[in-house]
């Protein structure tokens, strides 16, 4: 393992569906990608994780709620106590939700549809792995594609987010403007991400793996992979 | 189904294929063998009224790596790399229930497609339904659009495209062809050669269950009439987690050369797996059906053999590999169990406790059902519907609002409500998403790239068959053209009526030809595709619907050419020249209200001209933008590239004929070009190095899209006509 070159573990449970896209982009971006394994107790001595996105286990019960029961999930959950950066991309963020390391849901579209399409969002802190380079108010183009990515969350718990400034990311107009009509799925408050109160751990529905290459669409999601790699970095 | 029938009849077999079987068998056939030929020998298995026209289409060239005969035809996209592709309809189940049928016709393509050893890397569908503003039909759209979403999204393979058109003939029978294309390395294409005496047959997957028994033979291959409610239980059910599962397993045990062969259960489940298996080998099989893995006891034998559950495969392992293989199965948390071995001697014998329930002769399922020539008959009225050409009849409506009617027509109008309900972008190649000529596919690790259309004018073929398919091709080979593509090969599906009818015999023998003669002459033979016969209800049958999924391959998809306008500056030209043909066209729809005539004609060797030109001119990096003009004319193509490009045009329109037909005719082998101003002469010369007929008709530019005095709109103000007319009438 070279110094300057984080690894970046991947993980797939069977259903997994971006989970090679996620290893891709990682790579691009100057990281080492590491396929890790559901059913394994290792995470292969990564300095970051990605949860990816797909469809857990089919996702016949409620997306994300099997998941949470696999195996290297314990693992997850103590590297995030220690501090190591987790990100959670759509399945991912939604099998966050459910493992309790965020709070809130994800339930189905507004329109009941899957939708697939490139969004802006903003970004709202620096306070994740995903943005920790970044300025809040930075509007940048990445694609959703969900049909479960409405986040919600009860009175009390959408306050607490709102009030420790956890919204990590909002759908929002070209300009950055909040707009129910830039408002993709009917989220909350326009709620595209949130992180946990100690910064390290990070969940979005839209797919910056899926931005990183312009011969595929957008850029939007590179400064978030950079983001990403110079926290799992500086804390190796 | 009636009851008070002979069984063979009750399963579809005739008086006259019964007495073939006691020939092949020289005994009266038990029940589970009778039911065993009555899948194989059903038309969706055997072709046994296509055949003889099938065999006319061209099927090889130096491109074709496997032909028509396997699960899918593969080509060579060079760097030692194979494209698998192949389209098959699953009309027959939407139609009874719309999100699990075309779910399942998702599911059964993809495992075709894994079947010959390759990655799933791109999905398209062509869909036809009855007009949208009756509430069944948006039932209908709306079910099949969320099953294949519902099936796609969740297997991790791109949706990229397809086509979508409405026209009353389908409202009792939509059509839902499904096309998924493949990648493998030439050199591991599983074509079962290796397969031999001794090998196992291990059926992965799903638990074998009753659903979708009798699907080839009374769904696929019979009228649906008003029996609906009834076939329900003949429609299989998907679980696309398990298909995900199944498309991993399969691949890592390719990868890893634990495989001799390999094949899909999908229409005629086991039966059909095991006997094509035996019979492509030369070999006889020995199954035991108390090794399958049931759902629920009490299966009989010809249930277990004709059950079409979904998401299972059947693997060729030499015993020597079996655990390891196993052990991949295990990994992926698949079931997988050893259901016979190939045995010499040909015989396909299925063994239950030990006593043997069935003994035919393996070939005799696969390669000698019976083979009709049905009868032809030209139907009467066809001289009066040509002859009743709109192309001449008196227009008084305004020039603005005819454009706008047609850019919001449902066949014209943006299909984006559909497309966005499907994850185009997963596997990270998507380099052209769906809505435009064609969707491009990168190949990983190279810069080479697939360009992927399906096409096909149901009003063209409804007028004049032959023409028809011969359209269906040449548009489907300019759509990847215009985007730099080579076309390379295609798939089909050929969708009609009751094939024991005449006329519709007739039509469906015209289309064949059209196809074998537009193929021959574009150079993209036929490897591989799909007849779906019996899409009528009463005496009104669906028009004749041939559907073609084209493959073409780009070198290096830095140089794809797009279709919008890229902004202002640039110079506008049509390639291609626009004769008085408004029979079929969507104008006379949407307008004129008339669907007659003849539609427009089609010089061949003009089309390939064209193709030709376009596929140089994007090498050399000439064009800023391209894209195909037909359906909806110049008028359409222009407001396309407008849309695509967000830049508008001031343009005059070529040639002395009236406006309507400058603008709406839809003459063939024509694209709309944009070109930066100093390549405008490479760009003319080649042109006229190809003989290709050029016009340069203005500028583009600004928020406005000016034709000359004629009418004049602005984009925004087009584009929600274009963009909103789907939703609208969803809307209801």
């Amino acid at each position: 393992m070279s110094a300057g070159t984080p690894r970046v573990g991947v993980v797939t449970f069977p259903g997994s569906l971006d989970d090679r896209d996620a290893l891709r982009a990682a790579a691009l971006m100057g990281g080492d990608g590491v396929p890790l394994w559901h059913a394994d107790r290792d995470l292969r001595g990564v300095d970051a994780v990605i949860l990816p996105g797909g469809f857990s286990y089919g996702d016949y019960l409620r997306t994300g709620a099997l998941a949470r029961f696999a195996p290297i999930m314990d693992e997850i959950r103590a590297f995030a106590d220690r501090g190591g950066p987790v990100v959670g991309i759509c399945n991912g963020f939604q099998i966050l939700c459910e493992a309790g390391l965020l709070p809130g849901a994800l339930i189905r579209n507004r329109q009941l549809r899957f939708v697939c399409r490139f969004v802006d969002v903003r970004v709202e802190t620096s306070l994740s792995p995903l943005t920790e380079g970044l300025v809040p108010g930075e509007v940048l183009r990445i694609p959703v594609k969900h049909g479960e990515g409405q986040f919600t969350a009860p009175p009390h718990d959408l306050a607490r987010i709102e009030g420790e400034a956890l919204v990590t990311f909002r759908y929002c107009g070209p300009g950055g403007e909040l707009d129910d009509e830039y408002n993709v799925n009917g989220s909350a408050d326009s709620i595209a991400g949130i992180r946990n109160p100690q910064g390290n751990v990070t969940g979005l529905m839209p797919h910056p793996e899926h931005a990183v290459d312009p011969d595929v669409g957008s850029t939007g999601g590179q400064p978030l992979f950079a983001s990403l790699l110079a926290y799992a970095l500086a804390r190796v | 189904m009636k009851v008070d029938q002979p069984l063979h009849r009750a399963l579809g077999l005739t008086d006259g294929e019964l007495g073939r079987i006691r020939a092949t068998l020289g005994r009266d056939p038990n029940r589970t063998e009778l039911a065993m030929f009555a899948a194989m020998w059903s038309e969706h298995c055997s072709y046994k009224s296509s055949k003889v026209h099938l065999r006319t289409l061209p099927t090889e060239g130096p491109q074709v790596l496997v032909g028509p005969g396997q699960d899918a035809g593969a080509v060579d996209i060079g760097e030692s790399l194979a494209a698998v592709f192949k389209m098959e309809s699953h009309s027959h189940p939407s139609a009874v229930e719309p999100y699990q049928g075309a779910a399942t016709g998702v599911g059964g393509i993809v495992r075709d497609i894994v079947s010959m050893g390759a990655r799933p890397v791109a999905l398209l569908d062509a869909l036809r339904f009855g007009p949208l503003i009756e509430e069944r039909n948006r039932v209908l759209f709306t079910g099949v659009v969320a099953g294949i979403g519902g099936y796609g999204n969740c297997i991790g393979v791109p949706t990229v495209g397809g086509e979508i058109r409405f026209a009353e003939p389908h409202s009792a029978n939509p059509t839902v062809n499904v096309m998924c294309v493949g990648v493998a390395p030439a050199d591991r294409l599983m074509t079962g050669n290796e397969v031999r005496v001794g090998s196992m047959l291990l059926l992965i997957g799903a638990a074998t269950g009753r659903d979708g028994i009798g699907g080839v033979s009374v769904l696929a291959s019979r009228t649906i009439e008003d029996q609906a409610g009834d076939a329900r239980p003949s429609v299989q059910i998907g679980d696309p987690f398990a298909g995900k599962l199944l498309i991993e397993t399969c691949l890592e045990l390719v990868e890893g050369g634990l495989l001799l062969g390999l094949q899909d259960l999908g229409g005629a489940g086991l039966t059909c797996a095991a006997s094509e298996t035996a019979a492509r080998a030369g070999l006889g099989v020995e199954l035991d059906l108390d090794a399958v893995p049931l759902r629920e006891a009490g299966l009989e034998p010809f249930e277990i053999l004709t059950s079409e559950s979904q998401e299972r495969m059947l693997a060729v392992v030499d015993p020597s590999r079996l655990d390891e293989a196993q052990g991949v199965c295990e990994k992926w948390g698949l079931t997988s169990a050893v259901v016979g071995t190939l045995v010499d001697g040909g015989r396909l014998v299925v063994r239950v406790g030990g006593a043997v329930v069935a003994d035919v002769p393996a070939r005799s399922l696969v390669d000698e059902g019976p083979v009709y020539e049905r009868r032809i008959e030209r139907p009467a009225g066809r001289h009066e519907i040509l002859e009743d050409d709109p192309t001449f009849a008196p227009v008084d409506t305004d020039p603005r609002d005819a454009f706008l009617a047609v850019l919001s027509s449902p066949n014209v109008a943006s299909k984006r409500w559909a497309f966005e309900q499907y994850d185009q972008l997963v596997q990270g190649s998507t380099v052209a998403p769906p809505g435009i000529d064609a969707a491009v596919i990168r190949i990983e690790g190279t810069l080479r790239a697939l360009a992927l259309s399906c096409d096909g004018n149901g009003r063209f073929g409804h007028l004049d068959p032959y023409l028809g398919a011969a359209h269906a091709v040449a548009e489907a080979a300019r759509n990847v053209a215009v985007m730099g593509a080579t076309p390379l090969a295609i798939t089909n599906c050929m969708n009609f009526g009751n094939p024991e009818r005449p006329a519709v015999m007739w039509e469906f023998a015209e289309s064949i030809r059209g196809m074998g003669d537009a193929c021959r002459r574009l150079g993209t033979p036929v490897t591989g595709g799909n007849v779906s016969f019996y899409n009528e209800s009463g005496a009104s049958a669906i028009w004749p619907t041939p559907i073609v999924g084209m493959l073409g391959l780009i070198e290096d998809y830095r140089l794809l050419v797009r279709p919008g306008f890229p902004g202002p500056g640039f110079l506008v030209y049509l390639l291609g020249e626009t004769f008085p043909e408004l029979g079929g066209s969507e104008f006379a729809q949407v307008v004129l209200r008339s669907v007659s005539g003849h539609p427009p004609a089609l010089d061949l060797a003009r089309e390939a001209s064209l193709h030709q030109m376009l596929v140089e001119a994007a090498r050399g990096d000439l064009l800023a933008s391209a894209h195909d003009c037909s359906d909806g004319g110049l008028a359409v193509a222009l407001a396309e590239s407008a849309f695509a490009g967000d830049t508008g045009f001031a343009v005059s329109l070529p040639g002395d004929e009236p406006w309507y037909v400058a603008l709406f005719s839809e003459s063939a082998s024509r694209a709309v070009v944009s070109v930066a101003p100093e390549k405008a002469e490479s760009v003319e010369a080649l042109a006229s190095a190809h003989h290709v007929p050029l016009s340069r008709l203005g500028e583009t530019g600004g928020p406005g899209m000016v034709f000359d005095s004629l009418l004049e709109t602005t984009v925004e103000k087009a584009r929600s006509a274009y963009e909103g007319a789907i939703p609208k009438l969803l809307a209801g």
